[in-house]
């Protein structure tokens, strides 16, 4: 038996999501004797993330799926790749399947949305339930995850062979990983999975995704987040121009991206991002629950609102009850005089 | 065309929600339950294409107990034909939700079933993606946009991590929503008279061929460790300070 860990990439780079589910499988792994870590790659012309993955230290095997089908991932056809790996078929003399031979006893990868997507299709195939955004491994088969908008932790047992999981990144460090070339001798072997055919249910169409230089949310030290308080999207430059200068990520809060001050993807909360930085700094962000549910992670939480009554302050280590227009320029020419 | 919408039954969101003093889970005694809301951005959008005339029929379907009948009216407020409930008073997971749906789809063939995209109360985000599944149907999770084109194929702009995705699914198809589909609607007076008299099926798991059986045992239910109460700080000069020698934040 082994544990089974999909990568999160671009066709690029791994990203550093698939570092902290590599760290939540070592500690499944402490309570598991004899099992091995496999990497499965699913992408097009993703030989970079190959690459870069095969100086994972502690990984046994990476499994590549390298087709033009994975060009976008589609859980239709990612859904029916990792369960043909899951399962060894042996057919019972009277011909009908039997699903006896289980390769892998946990299934993982980040809660991220490629993840979400296809992971409980994967489980639901396998006949299994899924254990969704872990946020700490009790034992190989207990889990403590976070409900209700992260108002109460329960901790839940599996009863299953297999063990399908998403993993909250921003609860697990990331594992480091080498980067220096190994020698061909100790480079973690690549397997080459055969080509599928495409569901031929669903097709990509286009993305428009946005372009950023910035860290990635759920994985950068620093995030400033900004609310409905900021009033519009030309306001959000003084946050832009204060991330730069702390190499910070930018979030916001639902209201913000229902005003459309921001895009979709910078929303934390609940139904958002997660984020779990060293320094999470809120602007103009009144504190709804399920805002505070995706910062609570946060080392230290620093919440500037004009409004002394807003909710985000009993989150909050510093709380600075200020006009943000006069504390955002303030803060900007204080930073740039320390550089 | 017709489209299926499933509804949970969940603590309302406004209500604080409290862990019980033995640890075994939720307060739920006396607290007042409501549609989930995504769930009821599900319904609405299901009503729009109805109104928009590229739906004949809506119909709800709800696990839950008895008194499930009460979000059931709710939706059937919203402009829905009808609705089934399948009653059970047991904690229903995840895979059997979406195997009983999945009874339900057999029976009713819809187009499309929309559901939510996850629940608040247990927010595991999988229902949809199960049923999908078990129905080898594709999926759109999601939902930002979802728009009908010919032949037989619905165009679903997903938000997701970087940004939007637009992807076509073949119908029949599961298309699970979010928060920026649309703003339900409030129910008018004479449309909530007119829920009143709608048909609501009554069913239960055993009679669609379903026995539960739970995957999952909870152990234990905790509330969150409490952060210390935080520091009044006067100016930026002070924050900077604070942050500075105390937290090494900057």
């Amino acid at each position: 038996m082994a544990i089974l860990i999909v990568a999160d990439h671009d066709n690029h780079i791994l990203q550093a999501a698939t570092f902290s589910v590599l760290t939540a499988s070592s500690e499944i792994v402490k309570h598991i004797r004899d099992t091995e870590l496999h990497l499965l790659i699913i992408g097009d012309e993703c030989q970079s993330v190959v690459a870069m993955a095969q100086g994972i230290t502690g990984l046994s095997k990476i499994l590549v799926a390298d087709h033009q089908i994975h060009q976008y991932p589609l859980a239709e056809n990612i859904a029916p790749l990792i369960v043909s790996l899951v399962q060894v078929q042996s057919r019972c003399s009277d011909g009908n399947k039997a699903f006896d031979k289980k390769q892998y006893s946990h299934i993982m990868t980040s809660a991220g949305t490629a993840g979400k997507d296809y992971q409980p299709r994967v489980a639901a195939l396998l006949d299994v339930a899924q254990i969704s955004d872990i946020i700490s491994v009790e034992s190989a088969d207990t889990f403590k995850r976070t409900i209700y908008a992260g108002k109460a932790i329960a901790t839940v047992q599996s009863s299953d062979a297999i063990k399908v999981l998403t993993v909250r990144s921003s609860a697990f460090t990331a594992a480091s990983l080498t980067t220096e070339l190994l020698a061909i001798e100790s480079q973690v072997p690549v397997v080459a999975l055969a080509a599928q055919a495409d569901s031929g249910k669903s097709a990509f169409i286009k993305a428009e995704l946005t372009q950023s230089s910035r860290p990635e949310l759920t994985t950068a030290k620093i995030v400033i987040s900004g609310g409905r308080g900021m009033q519009n999207t030309d306001n959000f430059e003084l946050l832009y121009t204060l991330a730069d200068q702390l190499h910070a990520a930018v979030g916001a809060s639902r209201a913000a991206v229902d005003a459309g001050f921001v895009a979709n993807d910078l929303q934390i909360g609940q139904t958002g991002k997660i984020v779990a930085p060293d320094l999470y700094i809120a602007v103009g962000i009144s504190g709804a629950i399920q805002h505070i549910a995706g910062i609570t992670g946060s080392k230290v939480i620093v919440a500037i609102n004009n409004d002394p009554d807003a909710p985000i302050f009993d989150a909050a280590d510093y709380c600075l009850v200020a006009d943000l227009f006069e504390v955002l320029p303030e803060l900007i020419a204080v930073l740039k005089v320390k550089d | 065309m017709k489209i299926l919408v499933a509804v949970k039954r969940v603590v309302d969101h406004k209500v604080n929600v409290r862990v019980k003093a033995d640890e075994t889970g939720i307060e739920t005694a006396n607290v007042k339950m409501a549609i989930n809301p995504f769930c009821e951005i599900a319904i609405e959008q299901a009503v729009r294409f109805k109104e928009q005339g590229s739906v004949d029929e809506v119909v709800l379907v709800c696990i839950g107990p008895k008194e499930a009948d009460v979000q059931l009216r709710a939706g059937l407020a919203f402009g829905a034909d009808r609705a089934i409930l399948i009653r059970t008073d047991e904690e229903v997971q995840s895979l059997d939700v979406a195997k009983i749906l999945h009874k339900i789809v057999q029976e009713e063939l819809p187009d499309v079933v929309l559901l939510g995209k996850q629940a608040i109360d247990t927010d595991n985000n999988q229902t949809g993606q199960m049923l999908a599944a078990l129905t080898n149907m594709p999926q759109g999770t999601f939902a930002s946009n979802i728009v009908f084109t010919v032949p037989n194929t619905v165009k679903v702009t997903r938000e997701v991590d970087g940004g939007l995705v637009i992807l076509a699914l073949s119908l029949p198809a599961v298309i699970t929503v979010d928060l920026r589909l649309n703003i339900p609607r409030y129910a008018s007076l004479p449309n909530i008279m007119k829920a009143k008299r709608k048909v609501i099926t009554m069913t239960s798991p055993g009679s669609l061929g379903v026995s539960l059986s739970p995957r999952l045992t909870t152990l234990k239910v905790e509330s969150p460790p409490v952060r210390q109460a935080g520091v009044k700080v006067a100016d930026v000069a002070e924050l900077v300070d604070k942050l500075q020698l105390q937290a090494k934040g900057i």
